[in-house]
């Protein structure tokens, strides 16, 4: 087991940037050019970029938040935390927030599972290995709006064949008009989208896995799936830790364009995310102030997730 | 060890199929007519209606002004990939060049400040990111659909990453040598990170390519409008006909999600290394 804390699976570029609290004490390099007005000149468009068009942007958010705009532009009026609290209050809102918790642990759960289920054998197998590497990792470079457009095709009511398949159960399914229909085409197709990318890190992770260790658990233990859960999974929990949180990341916000291209501008009875629900309050609905709000609630769960990291990180740096 | 393991070969195919179907799908009911496809469903097998369907998606004058043609969309979708890659790469290198290899006050500070952005992705604050493009007069521009996308420190930590592992020797030789920071930048460092910048162009391309909501917030004239936003706009179109354009919808899926398989398909090992090595 001290093996594999000396090789760290292979997300460790983004793991470490992410874990380490800004740049070691130390300066980067042991010689550095003592220039004091270049490296501005080489920083500054980075800077400006970010400035105009993170710092600026987030600022206005925090401060809206806290005004309600008039919608035809005249003025607005500070009205302290009562976006907030209409927000949390709002039944509406509540709703959308249980859907949006189990769309998110859904898609995670499945995509993280078939992800690492494909990577396993993926690994396992010699014949074809580059074949099934290459089928498995192509739908990486799909746009969820792409993906969402397949997705209605596969449930249209008179193409689609699941809907064939539902109707030959006797089942009447109608994505895009049935509530749970909906919700069950999105998630889907959000886990389909994603399955590639959990797959590519759960592979490398298993390839980093030294050898050693391998035919060490080999011989310690002749049961496959005993063999797995605790030799290898264990060595494979940073990989899957760093995982978990893209995903729900990905579940809370990179779904957008499958949930809008779904919904196709009907979020009447449909299913929705909060983050969608921020864009349709804000440009369908003209409420700045409470998308503003939103906004800024979803800020503090993405920054709640990054923070989880961050120390879970850190212990097992110094435990691991 | 290597013994052929059946079980194992199911569950890939399997998941082959489950992965690649709805694209095969996508490509082959693509090359039918409108009212094959809505008689007879999806299709497996080629049909004889490519030529005609894929002209027509990518030539005919389409939308409201009868500006916007799928060529015109497909430019755009390039332009955003490619200018967003070349973009990310020019501005992170530079900044992980100043973080990594100068010694000034507030290098920790300035850190923090592009780090940051590594926290809160564009769609949460997409409302206000919209309101300053309004107020600088960027929308509809392809500043206004490339630039703000660039906001996030993504390229920076990679090259970052990788400017501390090249070995610190080369810096002390070329200063033995006498190469000053642009010397030591054009000639030694460039050239040494010419793979991370292939593997980061890939990422990006795709990334920018594939975006989705910024780009139909930011362009209402159809000369701006890239694949993506095209096919939100096919699917409006449908309400309320009788048989829709299945074939054209399809081909338009696939023109928007075959640059990026081939260049992923193409060049995984490097996308590959590029998304997870941690050790070079």
């Amino acid at each position: 087991m001290r093996d594999a804390t000396h090789h760290p699976a292979p997300p460790g570029l983004i793991r470490r940037w992410l874990s380490r609290p800004g740049p070691a004490p130390e300066p980067a390099k042991r010689v550095q050019f003592d220039q004091p007005l270049l490296p501005w000149l080489f920083l500054a468009p980075q800077l400006a970029v970010i400035f105009v068009f993170f710092y600026w942007p987030s600022v206005q958010a925090i401060t809206s938040s806290f005004y309600i705009e008039d919608p035809f532009g005249f003025g607005s009026t500070f009205v302290g935390i009562d976006n907030y609290k209409d927000a949390l209050g709002s039944r509406e809102y509540q709703r959308i927030a249980g859907f949006t918790a189990l769309f998110t642990v859904l898609v995670t759960a499945f995509s993280l599972g078939l992800g690492l289920l494909f990577a396993v054998k993926a690994d396992k197998v010699i014949r074809g290995r580059t074949s099934y590497r290459t089928a498995l990792i192509a739908v990486y470079a799909i746009a969820p709006p792409v993906a969402g457009l397949m997705g209605m095709m596969l449930f249209d009511q008179h193409i689609g064949p699941f809907v064939r398949l539902a109707a030959w159960f006797g089942y009447d399914m109608k994505v895009g008009i049935n509530y749970w229909d909906t919700a069950f085409a999105m998630i889907l197709v959000s886990v389909w989208k994603q399955v590639p990318y959990n797959f590519i890190f759960f592979l490398s992770g298993l390839q980093s896995i030294p050898a050693s260790v391998r035919e060490a658990s080999v011989i310690d233990c002749r049961n496959g799936f005993t063999r797995f859960r605790t030799a290898i999974l264990p060595l494979l929990a940073p990989t899957a830790f760093f995982l978990l949180i893209i995903n729900i990341t990905y579940a809370l916000f990179d779904t957008f364009a499958v949930i809008d291209v779904m919904v196709k501008d009907k979020p009447a009875n449909n299913p929705m995310t909060l983050v969608y629900k921020v864009y349709n309050d804000g440009f369908r609905g003209n409420d700045i102030g409470g998308s503003a709000a939103q906004s800024v609630i979803l800020m503090v769960i993405v920054l709640v997730l990054t923070l989880i990291q961050f120390r879970w990180l850190e212990r097992r740096v110094h435990y691991g | 060890m290597n013994r052929i393991k059946p079980f194992d070969h199911i569950i890939l195919i399997l998941g082959t199929l489950f992965m690649c179907v709805p694209v095969l799908v996508a490509v082959m009911t693509s090359t039918h007519s409108a009212v094959d496809i809505h008689m007879n469903g999806l299709y497996l097998t080629p049909g004889d209606n490519a030529v005609g369907t894929y002209q027509t998606v990518l030539t005919r004058q389409g939308g409201f002004t009868g500006q916007v043609t799928g060529l015109t969309m497909l430019m755009n979708s390039l332009i955003l990939g490619i200018g967003f890659a070349v973009g990310k790469i020019v501005l992170s290198m530079a900044a992980a060049y100043a973080l990594v290899y100068f010694r000034f006050r507030f290098a920790t500070f300035l850190f923090w400040i592009i780090f940051t952005t590594l926290l809160l992705p564009l769609e949460v604050r997409i409302m206000p990111s919209y309101q300053v493009m309004s107020s600088l007069g960027l929308l509809n521009s392809y500043t206004g659909l490339i630039v703000p996308l660039l906001a996030s420190a993504t390229g920076t930590f990679y090259f970052r990453q990788f400017f501390k592992s090249v070995p610190d020797e080369l810096l002390e030789a070329a200063r033995i040598d006498g190469a000053g920071p642009w010397k030591f930048l054009i000639d030694i460092l460039i050239p040494l990170s010419k793979t991370m910048m292939a593997a980061i162009f890939i990422i990006m391309f795709v990334y920018g390519w594939n975006q989705y909501l910024w780009p139909m917030l930011m362009t209402t004239e159809e000369r701006f409008f890239t694949l993506m936003r095209g096919i939100k706009q096919i699917l409006q179109v449908w309400i309320g006909s009788q048989i829709p354009d299945y074939n054209e919808a399809f081909a338009l899926a696939v023109l928007a999600l075959l640059p990026p398989v081939i260049v992923v398909v193409v060049f995984q090992r490097w996308f590959i290394r590029g998304l997870t090595e941690s050790d070079k």
